[in-house]
């Protein structure tokens, strides 16, 4: 190229020149790509068919994504948010629900919460989280019964319960005096994984036998994906190995799965012990944060955009909203985990807290207006 | 140590894409053959033309005279025959009168040694006339005639000078090589301000990443024993905004709607005390520019010094060219610049860089719609909602985007570069203050 035939671009453009590369298409496939390993790990330990429940999931909420853009004669498709919440809402399934129980919920998702309301950016309630707990109280029994993972040992006895469920049931049997979280499932006959005691084993005597201290035998199996629960919520290590990258991209930022996680923790580790009979100041909080869809919801459903407060500071108050209302929920609800509910329940806050959470001008020292 | 401070709200953290030319040396590019001198380099009304077709220019000589309250003189840049007297768009969509000289004759300057002129006697009044007869203008983007920026308001002082070494934009080297390379013409330059404004305290900023630069002034500084604080600054677009770097360095915040003499400051930045300093040392009016040539489509990116009038076209050339598909050839930063099409747009005095941009580097993209993510708020150092905004302004709801802040925006670019549905919030601002002025809502 030369500029001596004076040919210069024709791009005609108003500042500024150039951008960051952050792109709302690129965000939503980073998101769905990252959840992938996670998605995975779930159809390897439940089978076959919770592959066909993801792939339900993202091709219903396609179509519906592709007919209502069709009518309303926009061209959304490729920007990847339908895919993302399909993917989403397939991941919060039980691997065994009947096939047509995500679709329901995948077009639920994106006709009714998301297109009723315009569109992407418009809804304000989590599409993914809404589908799902429509059909939650449309078929709480398929919903509700959990497949045991192929890497723990088969145990009749707790089948098609999930941890936090038996603990739940467990609260009206034991009259509130469920105990440690982990004996309490160990009592009820709950499985352990041979991976679980061999990595506990190693810990303990390499690692924190050394820091004077020692854990049971237990949390490896939650942190690792070998328990019972929705497809793609098992795996604690590989959901948090995805928020690195989301991270570290800026595509999410820390603020609100910061403010989640320490207000549930904090309340977990002060009134959680309390809730199940052992005292003040004794929750289990590594327990509570690797089951019932916490990490999925506090990374991944809780940072949405679309549904969650525009500044720091509301985003701030945003998750710690949503670590109480889990915990409310958890503890105290009817409902066993409890991050779904507390989650659209704040995106209704999300409008309230972005009136008092507005950023303060420069240049006018008495406040605003 | 002293601790880096910025401005607390907002910012931004573009790549920078310094490195290809911080290091560089300013050269001087070569003399045109022709320079096309736009009658308006200056906020206010163009110059009136004080020559006319065929007539013979010396280097240097008054073209065109500032006409009106507020203006600026304009010079020729080169020794020549006027051509013509052009009319021509610039960069920032502008219709202006030119006048087209062609190269002939003599330099009076050029290739000789400059003569010194002593200033420590000269009052304020012979000082200030010696800035406004030279046609020094702030050469950062504003272009507001320094005499008349200088000649302070009745009633206001001065109390804190703020020369402006930020230089924050990407891309952008010139001013950080003029500091390293001519740090004694700039601090004379800020010792002449000095003495017409008397302030109480006179402050360098400059940002951390050109600790050569902070170097190379702090020690003139000591060495002559001046009283003149350096600050180095984090490094934070868009700290060489005047609203950002009053914020950073005395910590006060500019009233909405008022400009930094309202808090006692006034800020230049280098290029602008540069011309000053020449103004008044050599009687050399502003004839030439440090301008940064950069981008990834340009072969060999440089710092030159480029006579007002030269052509776009023609420094590029001078830096070998283009060697990748460039999808926008930018007219300043890349965040507040123009994008021009024609390449014989000319370079006027507040042209701070001509940068080729690849599509790699300007990474576009198809706008989608809003998905609420805040990025603009959070960056936006004004704090303001530039979502809300933009939105109230696409519902021609003006009088409501007023209340809301739209006049405080400075159009710095931060919303738009942050957002990931390349909604263009700047644009919208723009139109938005376009329409509420004609509807009597803004000044």
């Amino acid at each position: 190229m030369s500029t001596g035939s004076r040919s210069a671009p024709v791009t005609v453009a108003s500042s500024p020149q150039f951008f960051d590369s952050a792109h709302t298409r690129r965000i939503m496939w980073t998101v769905s790509a990252v959840l992938t390993p996670a998605a995975a790990w779930g159809v390897y330990v439940f089978g076959i068919h919770a592959f066909f429940v993801l792939f339900a999931s993202i091709i219903a909420a396609v179509i519906g994504e592709g007919v209502m853009a069709r009518i309303l004669n926009r061209r959304t498709l490729r920007d990847g948010s339908a895919v993302l919440t399909g993917l989403m809402v397939g991941m919060t399934m039980p691997p065994a629900v009947p096939v047509y129980i995500p679709v329901v919920a995948s077009l639920f998702a994106i006709i009714v919460v998301k297109w009723t309301f315009g569109g992407l950016g418009s809804n304000w309630m989590n599409p993914a989280l809404a589908g799902r707990v429509f059909v939650y109280f449309s078929w709480t029994p398929a919903m509700t019964g959990w497949t045991m993972p192929s890497t723990l040992p088969q145990a009749d006895a707790v089948s098609g319960a999930s941890m936090l469920g038996l603990i739940k049931q467990g609260l009206s049997g034991t009259g509130g005096h469920v105990g440690s979280p982990l004996r309490f499932l160990r009592d009820a006959g709950f499985p352990v994984s041979t991976t679980d005691t061999a990595v506990t084993d190693w810990l303990n005597q390499h690692v924190l036998h050394a820091l004077g201290f020692s854990i049971p035998g237990g949390y490896v199996d939650p942190f690792l994906g070998n328990i019972p629960g929705s497809i793609g919520e098992v795996s604690a290590a590989l959901l948090l190995l995805g928020t690195v990258v989301l991270l570290a991209r800026r595509i999410i930022t820390w603020e609100i799965p910061a403010s989640y996680f320490l207000s549930f923790a904090l309340l977990t580790w002060v009134f959680g012990g309390a809730r199940y009979g052992t005292g003040l100041f004794g929750g289990d909080i590594l327990f509570q944060l690797f089951t019932g869809g916490f990490i999925l919801g506090a990374f991944y459903m809780a940072t949405d955009t679309v549904t969650t407060p525009l500044t720091s500071a509301g985003m701030l108050i945003y998750g710690g909203g949503a670590g109480i209302l889990t915990f409310l929920i958890r503890f105290y609800g009817a409902v066993p985990e409890g991050v779904a509910l507390a989650i659209i329940l704040m995106n209704v806050f999300t409008p309230l807290i972005n009136r008092y959470t507005r950023p303060g001008r420069y240049g006018l020292s008495e406040g605003r207006r | 140590m002293t601790i880096a401070r910025t401005f607390p709200r907002g910012g931004i953290h573009p790549e920078e894409h310094k490195e290809v030319t911080r290091k560089r040396h300013i050269w001087n590019a070569a003399i045109p053959s022709h320079c096309i001198v736009p009658l308006l380099q200056h906020a206010g009304a163009p110059a009136e033309a004080t020559v006319k077709r065929g007539d013979r220019v010396r280097e240097g000589m008054l073209i065109g005279r500032a006409t009106g309250s507020i203006s600026a003189h304009v010079h020729s840049p080169i020794p020549g025959v006027v051509t013509e007297l052009r009319d021509l768009f610039l960069p920032s969509g502008v219709r202006s009168t030119a006048v087209v000289i062609r190269l002939e004759g003599e330099f009076d300057r050029l290739g000789k040694a400059p003569q010194r002129h002593e200033w420590a006697k000269l009052s304020r009044r012979e000082l200030l006339g010696l800035i406004q007869e030279h046609g020094v203008v702030g050469m950062g983007g504003a272009s507001f005639p320094t005499h008349l920026k200088y000649r302070l308001p009745r009633g206001r002082e001065c109390t804190h000078l703020i020369l402006n070494g930020c230089e924050s934009e990407p891309y952008l080297s010139g001013e950080h090589r003029l500091m390293v390379e001519h740090p004694e013409e700039i601090v004379e330059g800020l010792q002449i301000a000095a003495a017409i404004l008397r302030p109480d305290h006179v402050a360098v900023g400059i940002e951390n990443n050109k600790p050569d630069a902070i170097a190379a002034v702090q020690r003139l500084v000591k060495e002559r024993g001046l009283d003149v604080r350096v600050y180095p600054l984090k490094v934070k677009y868009p700290q060489g905004d005047e609203k950002q770097l009053v914020r950073a360095v005395m910590g006060e915040e500019i009233p909405s709607g008022g400009s930094p003499i309202d808090v006692g400051a006034v800020v230049s930045n280098v290029s602008t005390v540069m011309a000053l300093f020449e103004a008044v040392c050599l009687r050399k009016p502003v004839i030439e520019r440090v301008v940064t040539v950069s981008g990834d489509a340009v072969a060999n990116p440089a710092n030159l010094k480029v006579r007002i009038g030269t052509t776009i076209g023609e420094l590029i050339q001078e830096c070998g060219g283009l060697v990748k598909e460039a999808e926008r050839i930018v007219c300043g930063g890349p965040m507040m610049g123009a994008t021009i099409t024609d390449l014989s747009t000319p370079v006027t005095k507040d042209t701070s860089a001509v940068l080729a941009l690849t599509a790699a580097e300007v990474h576009a993209g198809e706008e989608t719609p809003c998905i609420q993510c805040g990025r603009c708020v959070r960056s936006c150092p004004m704090g303001l909602e530039p979502t809300l905004l933009y939105k109230l302004i696409d519902h021609r709801e003006y009088a409501a985007s007023v209340e809301n802040g739209l006049a405080d925006c400075v159009e710095c670019g931060c919303c738009s570069y942050s957002c990931p549905a390349r909604i263009p919030l700047v644009e919208g601002m723009r139109s938005g203050k376009q329409v509420a002025r004609t509807e009597g809502l803004l000044p």
